[in-house]
């Protein structure tokens, strides 16, 4: 079993790792000027990167599929966003429908 | 920081302490977890604290509970984490000026917190939105993940409550405005793909990571007039 003293050390060069990864954007930019195109690009990274979480975090658990349920959910909210749905109505159905498929037996 | 709370309506507020609500829930499972996995009881609570990102404490907790390598731990965790540097430069003027807000700021930065931002129309309520949803899930987070750590088995599976379903909606939802505009659409497809095709066979982090490859997709030579230069 992993040393509390290593366990500590891992979780403080992960936090500063993480940080300085949080902070080389704010401080970078600070410093230059960035142009309307530049900046339009950084959005649409952003943009971009978040697109890809969705999908993953939606489809994917570890290297396998993630079943059913949980993209069923992603999607029930996905078109209710769509249709302008408030955003709690958005949230709570696609816990609710997640949920309510595994209940069902779906994986 | 009064101006927050001016320049937030109700309706914002109220969606962002849904979400907080919600990641609350999930730190309590990420609490239980992991001192149910026999790890010390104040890892759970160093870890959300000091990297407060649940994506890398789930997986550094996964790897070090199974017996794993710490470095390896800290690695899967830092690579799951590297998305925070071009996030940094989409939000980076949403944090405020001078050093404090800055260094602050940088913390508080997570994919809600950056969903929230980018999905304001003007950078005042950019900045609002950022600020009140970094705090808020920063405490919603820790609180959750001490009731967990002492008390929790309650919720240990997150599952069953649908948050996982819940967690990619609320980021889709943030996202469809900037969807609206076509090239962004076209850029957040190519990377859906690149993320999906790859992450069958790659470490966790890296799919997303090479997503960034879609944005070649949104730059395109089309040589229409450009109406969707709105500020969205």
């Amino acid at each position: 079993m992993t040393t509390p003293l290593v366990l500590v050390l891992a979780t403080v060069v992960l936090g500063a790792g993480t940080y300085a990864f949080r902070l080389a954007g704010p401080l970078l930019r600070a410093r230059v000027e960035l142009s309307p195109r530049v900046e339009r690009l950084m959005a649409v990274s952003a943009v971009v990167l978040l697109a890809a979480l969705v999908a993953t975090a939606a489809l994917v658990e570890g290297h396998e599929f993630a079943g059913f349920a949980r993209p069923a959910g992603v999607a029930v909210g996905g078109v209710l966003a769509w249709k302008k749905a408030p955003f709690v109505v958005v949230v709570l159905m696609a816990a609710a429908t997640a949920a309510g498929l595994r209940l069902l037996g779906v994986p | 920081m009064r101006s927050i709370w001016r320049t937030l309506d109700r309706d914002l507020l109220r969606d962002i302490g849904l979400v907080c609500l919600a990641d609350g829930i999930v730190g309590v499972s990420f609490g239980a977890i992991t001192v149910s996995s026999g790890l010390p009881l104040w890892l759970p609570m160093l870890l959300s604290v000091v990297v407060f990102a649940g994506a890398a404490q789930f997986m550094f907790v996964g790897i070090v509970a199974s017996g794993g390598n710490p470095l390896a731990a800290v690695l899967a965790g830092l690579l799951v984490n590297a998305r925070h540097v071009p996030f940094g430069f989409a939000v980076g003027d949403a944090l405020g000026g001078g050093w404090a807000r800055r260094l602050a700021g940088s913390h508080l930065m997570i994919d809600e917190t950056v969903a929230f931002a980018l999905a304001q129309r003007d950078l005042q309520r950019r900045r609002a939105a950022y600020w009140a949803c970094g705090t808020g899930l920063f405490v919603c987070w820790n609180a959750g993940v001490v009731l967990g750590a002492f008390g929790g088995r309650a919720v240990s599976d997150t599952a069953v409550l649908g948050l996982d379903a819940a967690f990619p909606a609320v980021l889709l939802a943030l996202l469809l405005p900037s969807l609206r505009d076509r090239r962004a659409r076209r850029a957040a497809l190519a990377g859906v793909a690149i993320a999906l095709a790859t992450a069958p066979f790659l470490p966790a982090g890296l799919p997303v990571l090479l997503a960034l490859g879609g944005v070649l997709a949104g730059l395109g030579t089309d040589r229409e007039p450009e109406p969707e230069e709105v500020p969205s």
